[in-house]
């Protein structure tokens, strides 16, 4: 189980490694792809390693409701409940 | 009765690849569906790729490929005793392609089969090639991947005329003192094989991207990594990887599993697009061409997508 803010902290990081996405840019309210300039695919991938390093599963069709860094990390505090 | 007996290996002695002269840039494209050139090169990987004309067929495609391996190997048309052509999209399945390319490069009554396993076609054909020599079926192999992709594409559907292309590249397989094919790592996942579809005898290619994008960046580094397993070779030794070229951050985020740091990996996709079952050797026919792999060097190929389907062999470049 993380907190809110280690699932933050933890996909800055995956963010960063995968999207070239600054860490200080990474906020609950940031849209993926219109404010963090992340593409599909790009997503895809922050979204297999979200599940690894998580240990949640996120299906390819709830993948494109994860707007928000802020939905992203609901979802994933929801899954590891 | 007997089982089969045959040689101790076989090996890829000559390849040849063929490339129809048509380019079409993302330019080209651009002007009739709503892409750029920049959104192709960063998702996608292409710059251009080559389309045929409307009369040059499959069969066309596949003997000036098969040609150029046959010229190159130093055998004749007679010497091939099996023709194996991978393609998944022949306009018709009767007679097959292989049986037609046989005819037209002037063999003598060769055992040939066309295969279908769309994008993986190349590894299979090239294993069973293989099985085929090392059981004393065959002698001598020609083995074809071949796609006309633009005469099922939907020119209309941004996601995927983007994509797809057309060519051939063959190879022939001899028999050998020396294992040059090692063990095929082969298997599918049908419960995804809708992610990539013709619906209909007439329809057109569709593809779920993200879904077949997930599997390719996620499922095949652990199937490259037990070919090299298999044949006995560590990944660092490779001097070349030669995966089907999908998609270039597939292509990519493969390599950085796989960890073959002194492999040259294949690019093709950038000038070829996606070729399905052509895209192996017609990569790797081109990598030899301009030097860029010596031979009797380790090479890694990987074929993976429609079906779901994948296979993978550590070959010696001839």
């Amino acid at each position: 189980m993380s907190t809110r803010d280690e699932i933050r902290t933890g996909l800055a990081e995956i963010l960063e490694e995968i999207a070239d996405v600054k860490p200080d840019d990474v906020a609950d309210e940031k849209s993926f792809q219109d404010d963090l300039d992340v593409d599909s695919l790009s997503m895809v991938e922050v979204v297999v390693a979200a599940e690894e390093r998580f240990g949640v599963k996120i299906p390819d069709d709830d993948v494109q409701n994860l707007r928000t860094v802020g939905d992203a990390v609901s979802y994933i505090e929801k899954g590891q409940a | 009765m007997r089982a089969p007996t045959g040689p101790a290996g076989a090996r890829i002695v000559s390849l040849g690849h063929y490339q129809p002269a048509r380019v079409v840039t993302n330019e080209e494209l651009s002007r009739r569906v709503d892409t750029s050139d920049e959104w192709i090169r960063d998702r996608v990987g292409i710059a251009s790729r080559r389309i045929a004309e409307p009369e040059e067929s499959l069969a066309d495609m596949a003997v000036a490929a098969g040609d150029k391996a046959l010229a190159a190997s130093g055998l004749g048309p007679s010497d091939i005793d099996l023709v194996i052509v991978a393609t998944c999209t022949a306009i018709s399945s009767l007679p097959n392609t292989a049986g037609q390319v046989a005819a037209r490069l002037g063999m003598d009554a060769p055992g040939a089969f066309d295969l279908n396993t769309a994008c993986s076609g190349f590894a299979y054909g090239l294993a069973n090639a293989n099985h085929a020599i090392l059981a004393g079926a065959a002698t001598n192999a020609l083995v074809i991947g071949v796609e006309k992709l633009s005469d099922w594409v939907d020119w209309d559907d941004r996601s995927t005329c983007i994509i797809f292309a057309d060519g051939a590249g063959a190879a022939v397989v001899s028999a050998s003192d020396e294992p040059g094919i090692g063990p095929v790592v082969w298997g599918s996942d049908g419960e995804k094989g809708p992610a990539i579809r013709i619906e209909t005898r007439d329809g057109k290619i569709i593809q779920e991207g993200q879904a077949v994008f997930r599997w390719a960046t996620t499922a095949l580094a652990p199937i490259a990594l037990e070919a090299c397993r298999r044949a006995g070779v560590d990944p660092t030794e490779l001097a070349a990887f030669v995966p089907h070229q999908a998609n270039i951050r597939i292509i990519d985020a493969i390599a950085r599993k796989l960890g073959a740091p002194d492999a040259v990996v294949a690019h093709d996709i950038v000038e070829s697009g996606n070729t399905s079952a052509a895209s192996i050797p017609l990569a790797l026919s081109k990598m030899v061409e301009r030097g860029e792999v010596p031979s009797g060097a380790p090479v890694l190929l990987l074929g993976f997508g429609g079906g779901l389907t994948y296979a993978g062999q550590v070959v010696t470049c001839p």
